[in-house]
């Protein structure tokens, strides 16, 4: 089974169990963790924003064209900063490591 | 101060697709509707999220975009005549003394109904603030996220961040009043429409405006008085001296004032019955997103069910004397003359 470690705002680290078909945000959501994911996963509000660890930024690729005029919403953008409802989760991302970005 | 107050006969708070619906739904039943919403235009999330994505799962309807069904919603509801009072948030609900309920919005307008509809969505649509710290001293003073009064920033030092439509219609007609104007946005790449772009873009070349690349890292003044904003960009921090603000950065849904209004809440959402979809306070009912109950579906199609079947409640609260008889669109004259097709 592929892993994806996710670390919470307050530094806390989480393992969560890969589902392959779904994105990134939808794995984080439905272990409760924080995100608010307000759109539901259609690009359109920003909030599911999260920093890709530099190690598995090559696997998961570059943002798209829709997903950088969206992430113009988010706040303290870096170049690791990923819309994760964007990024579908495949056997290949095991072990990927990603942070909550801040909320507002 | 506040006007005289509106009477009518259902109050609905949200104009998204299913409080459009729900002037339908009373419409047929001769309930006449006013809607309280936040935005400036009808259709909520359809209308402001994903006016141009496409929706599959409308009954009968295969494939429309976002503000194609709003449209055909107001289309579909217009032989009722709602009121629309658009740019302004329900604010405070309090029961009267003959039973009514009286709610009060932002604009200072009062109305007055038996029964109220809260078909509120995920909550207003506000502006997304500034998640830094100590950006709440400033806001209000020197700190906006809307102009209401240009006059307000006559011969101010002006910073703008963002890079949409908001952002740039600032920037330009704040500009020729404005004592400095500065544009901050994350990258050399604007969302806005094209025109104001190439207009923003002349005036930086001709030095009216500076335009800096970067996001706002850091406030600096005190008591609320702002004095620069710090821009963090890859080659390093930029200081921009400023008095005033202006951020834009697009819009997220927060409850507000519902939360406060005595109703039986679940994680922000409004517990209903499945009958009528009516709250804990009598007249008072909750549809759509914003409503739960077990098996609850954030679905377009839910909250239309939930509509029809609030309606029929709704009836007998601003009709106590009066019988309602179950009647089909098709057969029925009397809804064809008040659909004005008969
Ligand atoms: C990107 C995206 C795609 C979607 N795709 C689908 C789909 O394919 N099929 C589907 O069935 N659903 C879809 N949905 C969900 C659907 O849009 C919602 O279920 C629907 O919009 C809910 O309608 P509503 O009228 O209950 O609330 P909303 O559309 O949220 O409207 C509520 C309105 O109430 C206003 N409001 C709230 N509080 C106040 C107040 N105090 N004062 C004044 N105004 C207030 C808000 O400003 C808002 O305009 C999608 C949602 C998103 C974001
Ligand atoms: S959930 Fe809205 S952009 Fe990802």
């Amino acid at each position: 089974m592929s892993k994806l470690y996710v670390t919470d705002r307050e530094g806390h680290e989480h393992v969560l169990e890969g589902q392959v078909g779904w994105s990134v945000m939808e794995i984080i959501r439905e272990n409760n963790l924080d995100i608010e994911a307000a759109c539901g996963g259609c690009c359109a509000c920003a909030t599911c924003h999260v920093y890709v660890d530099p190690a598995g930024l090559a696997k998961v690729g570059e943002p798209g064209p829709d997903e950088t005029m969206m992430l113009d919403e988010a706040l303290d953008v870096r170049d690791t900063s990923r819309l994760s409802c964007q990024i579908k989760w495949t056997d290949d991302l095991d072990g990927l490591r990603v942070t909550l970005a801040p909320k507002f | 101060m506040s006007a005289a107050p509106i009477a009518t006969d259902m109050i609905i708070i949200g104009a998204g697709p299913v409080g459009l619906f729900a002037v339908f739904e009373a419409g047929l039943l001769g309930i006449r509707c006013h809607l309280i919403d936040n935005l400036d235009k009808v259709g909520g999330q359809c209308a402001e999220l994903y006016p141009d994505k496409p929706i599959y799962d409308i009954p009968a309807v295969p494939r429309c975009t976002g503000q194609e069904l709003v449209d055909r919603l107001v289309e579909q509801c217009a032989p009722f005549e709602p009121v629309f009072h658009l740019n302004q948030q329900a604010q405070a609900l309090t029961h009267l003394p003959d039973g009514r309920w009286r709610v009060s919005t932002t604009a200072d307008l009062v109305l007055e109904a038996p029964v109220v509809v809260i078909a509120a969505g995920a909550g207003s649509f506000v502006p997304k603030r500034l998640p830094l710290p100590g950006a709440e001293a400033y806001e209000g003073r020197s700190l906006f996220y809307a102009v209401r009064r240009m006059e307000q920033f006559r011969g101010r030092r002006i910073v703008v961040a963002g890079g949409g439509d908001s952002a740039l219609d600032w920037v330009l007609n704040l500009q020729p009043i404005a004592a400095s104007m500065a544009l901050v946005h994350r990258r050399d790449d604007f969302r806005a429409a094209p025109d104001s772009v190439a207009k923003m873009r002349r005036l930086v070349a001709e030095g009216a405006i500076s335009l800096v690349i970067g996001q706002i890292s850091a406030l600096e003044g005190a008591d609320g008085r702002l004095e620069g904003v710090v821009v963090r960009s890859p080659q390093g921090e930029t200081r921009l001296a400023a008095d005033t603000l202006l951020a834009f950065y697009g819009l997220k849904m927060e409850l507000g004032p519902i939360a406060d209004w005595g109703l039986n809440l679940h994680e922000n959402l409004i517990a209903v019955d499945t009958e009528a979809f009516e709250t804990n306070a009598p007249g008072i009912f909750a549809i759509g997103d914003i409503c739960t109950y077990p098996g609850k579906l954030k679905l377009i199609l839910s909250g239309f069910h939930e509509a029809a079947l609030m309606c029929q409640k709704a009836f007998k609260i601003c009709f106590p004397d009066q019988k309602l008889i179950f009647r089909y669109t098709t057969s029925s004259t009397d809804l064809q003359k008040k659909l004005g097709v008969a």
